[in-house]
């Protein structure tokens, strides 16, 4: 059985493709270890309740808010960032090519969201997409954008166009 | 950041996470089983609930088993409400889990988790109050088995220690013709004004309600008035708000004659399109 039981424990969490250690609290959320300890900042704090989707990254293939995950959790996953994107998800250049942002602090996280979907369900109906876009929340209201650069991106599935 | 500090297990079996429950029990830990975690966060966080250890159950394979065997499908508790929905085996469960938060929480909160939460909407409820389902807890004693209304009496009722293990449903109901309406005060994504599950039963439609009053139901006594197809879907809508269980709620989303208006005017509406079935 894994277990963590002192105060403070040495972790070891892989996080874009790197294996990363951080020295953590049982109850250190995972959000706050990616921005103190690692420096990947990508991830933002919003309303840290599950409700704003800007700290949304990438575990194990799908989407998840990392306020509501503890960084213990993550011990055995994949967990991919913003930063782990690097420039070389195609949503990364549709955000780009649609101006789907503004003030962008909100854009880390729809694109984790948007890579998962690309990733997980290339073959995704509007439905389906507006499902998943639901998670977020834009205080700049580039909601029209966002939805046409990932549109832009599921159309190039060969299956689709 | 959670103010407090709390101890982290992550059994592999049944058996460990219910000893290691019962010994921080013992040491008067307040222990915790976890699922996907996001209620256990946000109110350690807010302060709400101080627990001093949790116990993960993700990594437990009675927990995660998500499979038809024999003629029932059984679901782990730990199993996702992405899962769920993604999975089509049981649409009217798998059409609930997509109207509970958002899809990025769907992929982490569990059917355990919903159905034993504090948050009193607990909507994964209605499909299986509606289709005979059976739950399997795990104990000191090792292995009960209940039917899940008798063991779901306005919240689930457990004995100390136990754990919500699996939800069996026949496969009878699997397929069955069935309805959802989920009501919200202004956002498509919000806890529930008020939801009706309906699934239709050879002859007959059974209805469960939730977030209508303090906890989700079924009431034999509303499933009788609604299947009188003799009389109108608005006589028979009016005659069952008279048979509501308990005190409709009352809060900032809608108040209690808000919710028997809208109780009225859904089912009724609902009632017209089932007719053809
Ligand atoms: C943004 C958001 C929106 C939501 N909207 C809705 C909604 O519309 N409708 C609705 O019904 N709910 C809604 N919820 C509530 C959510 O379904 C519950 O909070 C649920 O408890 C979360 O599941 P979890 O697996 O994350 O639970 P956890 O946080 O892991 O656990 C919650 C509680 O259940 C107990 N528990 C968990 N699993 C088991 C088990 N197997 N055996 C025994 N006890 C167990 C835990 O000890 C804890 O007390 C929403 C939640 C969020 C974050
Ligand atoms: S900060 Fe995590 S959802 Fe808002
Ligand atoms: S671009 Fe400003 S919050 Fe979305």
């Amino acid at each position: 059985m894994f277990e963590f039981t002192a105060d403070k424990c040495l972790i070891e969490l892989d996080v874009n493709g790197e294996n990363k250690n951080a020295i953590v609290r049982p109850s250190d959320l995972l959000l706050d270890v990616l921005r103190n300890q690692f420096g990947l900042t990508g991830a933002k704090p919003g309303c840290k309740n599950g409700d704003c989707g800007s700290c949304t990254i990438i575990m194990d293939g799908w989407p998840v808010k990392s306020c509501l995950v503890l960084a213990v959790e993550a011990v055995g996953h994949t967990i991919l960032t913003v930063e782990g994107l690097a420039g070389t998800s195609p949503v990364q250049k549709a955000f780009v090519d649609y101006h789907a942002f503004q003030c962008g602090y909100c854009t880390s996280g729809f694109l984790m969201v948007c890579h998962s979907l690309w990733m997980m369900k290339s073959d995704a109906d509007e439905e389906e997409m507006e499902d998943w876009l639901q998670s977020n929340i834009c205080r700049c209201t580039s909601y029209k954008e966002i939805r046409k650069a990932m549109e832009s991106v599921l159309l190039q599935n060969p299956q689709k166009s | 950041m959670i103010p407090i500090h709390f101890e982290y297990y992550r059994p592999q079996t049944v058996r460990q996470a219910v000893e290691t429950y019962i010994r921080l029990l013992q040491e008067k830990k307040k222990p915790l089983y976890y699922g996907g975690g996001s209620e256990i966060i946000s109110m350690s966080r807010a302060g709400d609930i101080h627990p001093g250890a949790v116990i993960d159950i993700k990594e437990i394979p009675e927990c995660m088993v998500f499979e038809e065997q024999n003629e029932r499908l059984v679901i782990g508790a730990a199993v996702t409400l992405r899962q769920i929905r993604d999975s089509r085996m049981f649409p009217l469960l798998g059409t609930v889990s997509k109207h509970i938060a958002d899809h990025t929480n769907q992929c982490r909160i569990t059917l355990g988790g919903n159905l034993c939460g504090n948050i009193i909407y607990r909507e994964m409820s209605s499909p299986l109050l509606l289709s005979d389902a059976q739950v399997l807890f795990f104990g000191p004693d090792g292995v009960r088995r209940a039917l899940f209304t008798d063991a779901f009496q306005l919240r689930m009722l457990m004995n100390p220690g136990e754990l919500l293990m699996q939800i069996h449903i026949s496969k009878q109901y699997l397929k069955s013709p069935y309805r959802y309406i989920k009501k919200t005060a202004n956002e498509k994504i919000d806890y529930p004004l008020m939801s009706i599950a309906a699934l239709y039963d050879q002859k007959s439609w059974r209805v469960a309600f939730s977030g209508l009053c303090a906890s989700p139901f079924r009431s034999l006594k509303i499933e009788e008035i609604l299947n009188q197809r003799h009389l109108s879907p608005l006589q028979r809508a009016e005659m069952v708000s008279e048979l509501v269980p308990g005190q409709a709620l009352s809060d900032y989303r809608g108040s209690s004659q808000y919710r028997l208006f809208m109780l009225k005017n859904t089912l009724a509406d609902m009632m017209e399109e089932w007719e053809h079935v």
